[in-house]
């Protein structure tokens, strides 16, 4: 009842959204969970009306619903089957179905493959990310398979599934989480469990009398074969602690239910996998160790990888901490010395900083759902100067602002994503061919680069009088030489770059000197501009 | 320019007219002025000896300023000494008058002597006036390389109502370029000083125009509007909040901003912005920071010793002619450094003005927040301000705390003097917030209690409610049988070790005297179980318990006569020396019996205090 509503009630409140709207009923990827919504409920309604009918009048109401529900079904599975196959992608969102076929979004649509958390994974990110639990979660599959539940069945599928994802995108490293967590917490328990029970029964076998007496002998016995093998002991132990849990659960099932073939045996077999005293003390003291390094690893992985603020970066050396503070930098100053009303242009990944640290409108941001927007600046990114010019005044751009790494050796800059500028604005103008950009199918901007490239602007913004700063023109981020290293600026000017030059935010020149020169030439006689030059004349009145 | 010239040209006109009206009974017989322009705030010190050459006593003075002047007029102090000799010279109290018959481009204020001066008698008098937005860049727009222009303009005589014997100007330039000068005779300029004078009997009204262009490229910080907030908290603390919006006053930049002229030549490239602001704090000021709206600035540095504390701070970017910023500023002092207590009153004495450096602020708001409960509100401020009172609401505030808000226009350095606020409070107000706190949770745990041992059922006799007794009066009695049921368990594991006892020390005696006390046991329990039992059975909610706790009782007594069975046989075989094989042999199917049972009543018992 609870989850119908929960279903019901989260559907409708995601419809509300408004970039999801009814993609939530009307797209696939939510068929399948639709589906078992409506069986879930089916199942239910038929076990009520048994409740209320005869058991012939049911069977008559059986056959009747059966037919005309099949029907139903048919056409209902029928009419979808049409629509799905009526879109190109059988109505699946280009983000699921790179999910499906993890080459699809390189292929046809970059604006997906460029985001850097949609890449797949690295060994190392998961190692950070889980680290201790790489290892328990292997025990924990093996435990979950020994009393193969329906329970922890579910548990085994929903993680074979969620590292597929993660394997997929990086991002679903947040569904793999919560699987990893449930199945090496179930191996934990068992661990402890194993070990604390073989603590607890060492103790009364010292003092014990007649009747279990003959039991002990066996039991050492069997302790000292697993003694031999303390070293890997661990799974071993596991697997004994889940035979003892199965045995043990199966006995208080039977004692509950009051069968009682055989109540003695239990105990017998306990203490089978009892293990010596030491060897598990060690074994505790292993474990506690282990959470307790895990703890340090994930408190040191909260502060160091996952709170660092992108934004202010920092680095050590010889003479304490430096701060990078340059994106605030130049938000500071787009907030306070730019009209409120100034348009600014840069690439999507800046978007929403520059909309809340400087409160200006920008073109594109981060929420990519319009895919043409983005093509827009990324084809004026990859233009030449004039052709750049003339699409940022059609958008009512004032500011235009690139990241540059060149100076400092920060990688993740303009000049790195261009390609991805390249490829998205080629996507939807075919002027723009990624094949000019590249030598040889090497993407370069030193000497080799393409004239295309090297006259972008991108590149003229980037390192415009970057080669005056050490006479050579050396860029760190890329550690070669650049291509192009003194040239003119014609359509734009500097009007701010930062401290370590990671921001540059350039001002479009306006288009009235052209419109003037041209006016002063037809009215080069007129009483206007000779007024007009006599006010320019007289500069300065006091000399 | 033509300001000056027209105003020249029709005080000469009028100079004629108003001379027959003033006073001429005074005599300016030296006038020694000193004009500072080395920063953005201009500072004229005018020291002037006045003679009283008519017979009647002269209490006022006037001193006359041209209107464009004192429009930005910031602030006039006049200190007067009477006597040949300069000796402690007092502060004299100045208001705006409106003679008749003066001309309306001047405005004049009367500084009124403390005695009047009597004839032949000659006084002191030095006046410090302030002014700001006196020097005009020009150009108005600079690019980044070029220095900052400022133009000065004022008169090469002193403008008094008087007529002035002896009479020099030196104006002191920040040094640097001096694009150019008035010129007259005696003019003068060595190295960064401008000399005019001295000049002989000027009469009354002379205005002789001098106009200085020079380059001054100090900073130009102005702070747009800067809000002041002071909370007081008698927990100990004075907490000073100041929100600034600064912008650079000066010649504005056009065209490009390139850092790398401004890396890489920073004195030629750049000369006209300014980086670094610096602030005075008090002495002891604490928990110092800086930031803005977009978080916590990183630049800035702090020294502190036993008499002040100075914060340099660094704007997120360096500021050119025209560009601004905002940022916050704020630090916590010591209460008892700045609030005192005189005759039963209170009061705070603290600076009005920011602690920066050579900043004018063209619109400060100064809002002393006193605690909760604060009553007689009153300021004494050296100079007039606008002030008005608001409340503000902080945590735990009912009433609101009382906020003294004064407003003025043109601060400058000058105005950094003590104000005092006074105001009544009761120490007994600090404890209320904590109180209402403790009262709160007090309240709370109260209800809590009470909730939990109310009965908050509608009706007392629907069935549902007498069921729900019910079950709960079964619920306590079947946890009275279970403890009975554990003392019994207790009792077997006690015949158990009499047992081992008799295998260890071949003690029969004792052994049988614990199996009488065991017994004894049984049968008292027994009865202490009966009365339990019938309640139980009797209770219609127990219809799903009763089989259990029946099966259990009939579990339980046979198990005990199997142990008392299996003791006496133990017992006997003992008294009889059989060996301990045969006795095994004797008791083992028993012993296996009596496990049995022993993990039903176990199991029985596990199930009943799930329930």
């Amino acid at each position: 009842m609870i989850s119908t509503m929960q279903v019901v009630l989260g559907t409708l409140l995601a419809a509300l959204v408004p970039v999801v709207g009814f993609n939530a009923v009307l797209t696939s990827e939510h068929f399948a969970s639709f589906l078992v919504f409506i069986i879930l409920h089916v199942v239910a309604l038929v076990y009520y009306i048994k409740g209320l009918l005869t058991p012939r009048l049911f069977k008559v109401a059986m056959t009747f619903v059966l037919t005309v529900g099949l029907a139903l079904c048919l056409a209902v599975v029928a009419i979808l089957a049409a629509l799905v196959a009526s879109s190109p992608t059988k109505g699946w969102s280009g983000r699921s179905l790179s999910l499906l076929d993890p080459t699809y979004a390189s292929k046809y649509i970059p604006i997906i493959a460029s985001v850097s958390e949609h890449q797949p994974p690295t060994w190392p990110s998961y190692f950070m990310a889980i680290n201790v639990l790489a290892f328990l979660v292997p025990a924990g599959i093996i435990s979950c398979f020994l009393p193969l539940s329906d329970a922890s069945s579910f548990l085994v599928l929903y993680l074979v599934t969620s590292v597929y994802f993660s394997g997929v995108m990086v991002r679903l490293m947040l569904v793999l989480a919560p699987a990893v967590c449930i199945l090496s917490g179930i191996a934990l328990s068992e661990a402890f469990n194993v070990l604390t029970r073989s603590m607890k029964f060492q103790r009364p076998i010292s003092d014990d009398t007649l009747p279990t007496a003959g039991d002990s002998t066996p039991g050492s016995s069997s302790t000292a074969t697993i003694t031999t093998s303390t070293k890997n002991a661990n799974i071993k132990k596991e697997k004994m602690g889940t035979i003892s849990k199965e045995r043990s659960s199966k006995k208080s099932r039977k004692e509950t239910e009051l069968v009682g073939s055989s109540p003695v045996r239990p105990e017998k077999e306990e203490k089978l996998c009892v293990l010596p005293s030491e060897a598990s003390a060690m074994g505790i003291l292993f474990l506690i160790m282990l959470c307790g390094l895990y703890v340090i690893h994930c408190v040191w992985a909260a502060a160091e990888a996952y709170s660092a603020p992108s934004i202010v970066l920092t680095s050590r050396s010889h003479d304490g901490l430096h701060v990078y503070d340059d994106f605030r930098e130049s938000y500071a100053w787009l907030r306070h010395n730019t009209e409120v009303d100034d348009k600014v242009a840069s690439w999507w990944d800046y978007g929403y900083q520059t909309t809340a640290m400087a409160n200006r409108t920008v073109i594109v941001d981060n929420n990519t759902w319009n895919n043409t927007h983005i093509a827009t600046v990324g084809t004026a990114m990859s233009s030449p100067e004039k052709g750049a010019w003339e699409i940022f005044n059609s958008l009512d751009v004032k500011y235009v602002l690139v990241v540059f790494g060149g100076l400092i050796g920060y990688p993740s800059d303009d000049i790195n994503k261009f390609l991805w500028m390249v490829r998205i604005g080629g996507g939807e103008f075919p002027h723009i061919k990624e094949q000019d950009y590249l030598r040889d199918g090497n993407y370069r901007v030193d000497a080799q680069g393409t004239p295309t490239m090297l006259n972008c602007l991108m590149y003229k913004l980037c390192y415009y009088r970057f080669a005056e700063t050490d006479g050579k023109g050396f860029d760190r981020a890329r550690r070669y030489e650049i291509g192009r290293k003194h040239f003119k600026l014609t359509h734009f000017e500097e009007v701010f770059t930062t401290q370590h030059w990671m921001v540059r935010i350039y001002k479009l020149k306006p288009q009235k000197n052209r419109v003037r020169g041209k006016l002063k030439l037809k009215l080069k006689s007129s009483s206007k501009t000779s007024l007009m030059r006599k006010g320019a004349g007289k500069k300065n009145p006091w000399q | 320019m033509a300001t000056p010239l027209r105003l020249a040209a029709l005080l000469l006109v009028l100079v004629a007219a108003f001379a027959s009206a003033a006073r001429a009974d005074l005599v300016v017989s030296r006038a020694d002025r000193k004009v500072d322009l080395t920063s953005h705030i201009v500072r004229v010190l005018t020291s002037l000896k006045v003679e009283n050459a008519g017979s009647e006593p002269v209490s006022k003075v006037l001193l006359a300023f041209p209107n464009i002047q004192a429009k930005n007029l910031a602030a006039i102090r006049a200190f007067g000494t009477e006597g040949k000799v300069k000796g402690l010279s007092s502060v004299l109290p100045i208001e705006v008058v409106e003679p008749s018959g003066v001309p309306p481009e001047l405005t004049f204020f009367s500084a009124s002597l403390h005695k009047p001066l009597q004839k032949g008698k000659i006084l002191h008098l030095d006046v410090l006036t302030v002014f700001t937005h006196f020097l005009q860049p020009f150009p108005e727009e600079i690019t980044q390389a070029d220095s900052q222009l400022v133009v000065f303009q004022d008169s090469s005589h002193y403008l008094s109502p008087y007529p002035v014997k002896v009479q020099t100007l030196s104006i002191r330039l920040p040094g640097g370029r001096v694009e150019s000068y008035t010129k007259y005779g005696n003019t003068k300029l060595v190295d960064s000083e401008l000399k005019y004078g001295p000049y002989e009997d000027v009469p009354p009204f002379s205005y002789n125009p001098i106009i200085v262009h020079f380059e001054n490229n100090n900073p130009f910080a102005v702070a747009k509007e800067l809000i002041r907030e002071i909370e007081i908290s008698h927990w100990g603390n004075v907490q000073i909040t100041e929100h600034y919006n600064i912008v650079h006053g000066g010649a504005r930049l056009k065209g490009e901003f390139s850092r790398l002229d401004y890396q890489s030549r920073p004195y030629a490239r750049g000369v006209s912005s300014f980086r670094h602001l610096i602030a005075r704090l008090p002495a002891r000021a604490h928990s110092i920071y800086y930031r803005d709206e977009i978080g916590n600035i990183s630049t800035s540095h702090l020294w502190s010793d036993s008499k002040k504390t100075q914060l340099e701070i660094e704007p997120r970017f360096p500021l050119f002619g025209g560009w601004q910023t905002t940022f916050t500023i704020g630090y916590g002092l010591p209460l008892q450094d700045f609030v005192f207590s005189a005759d039963g009153k209170r009061f705070l004495n603290i600076t009005f003005g920011s602690p920066m450096e050579e900043i004018l602020i063209e619109k400060l708001i100064v809002k002393v927040v006193l605690p909760e409960g604060s009553k007689d509100i009153d300021v004494s401020a050296p100079f007039p301000t606008n002030q008005w009172q608001e409340v503000k609401y902080s945590h735990l505030d009912i009433a609101g705390r009382p906020v003294l808000v004064l407003e003025k226009p043109d601060v400058i350095p000058e105005h950094n003097l003590h104000f005092q606020v006074y105001y009544k409070f009761n120490n007994i107000s600090l404890l209320i917030e904590p109180m209402m706190l403790i009262t709160g949770f007090f309240l709370l745990f109260v209800a809590c209690i009470a909730y939990m041992h109310t009965d908050m059922s509608i009706s007392k006799n629907s069935p549902s409610y007498l069921a729900k007794l019910q079950w709960d009066e079964v619920q306590a009695t079947v946890q009275q049988i279970q403890g009975i049921f554990h003392q019994c368990l207790a009792v077997h594991d006690k015949l158990e070790t009499s047992l081992h006892d008799l295998s260890r020390t071949g003690d029969a005696k004792s052994c049988k005297a614990a199996r009488k006390a065991a017994d004894a046991q049984f049968k008292e329990l027994a009865k202490e179980l009966k009365p339990l039992l019938l309640s139980v059975q009797s209770s219609p909610q127990s219809y799903q318990i009763w089989p259990k706790l029946d099966d259990l009782v009939a579990k339980e007594r046979e198990l005990q006569d199997k142990l008392m069975a299996r003791h006496a046989t133990v017992v006997d075989s003992v008294e009889k020396k059989q060996r301990g094989q045969d006795i095994e042999n004797r008791i083992s199917s028993q012993q296996q019996k009596i496990a049995a049972l022993r993990q039903e009543v176990e199991s029985l018992l596990e199930y009943l205090s799930e329930i």
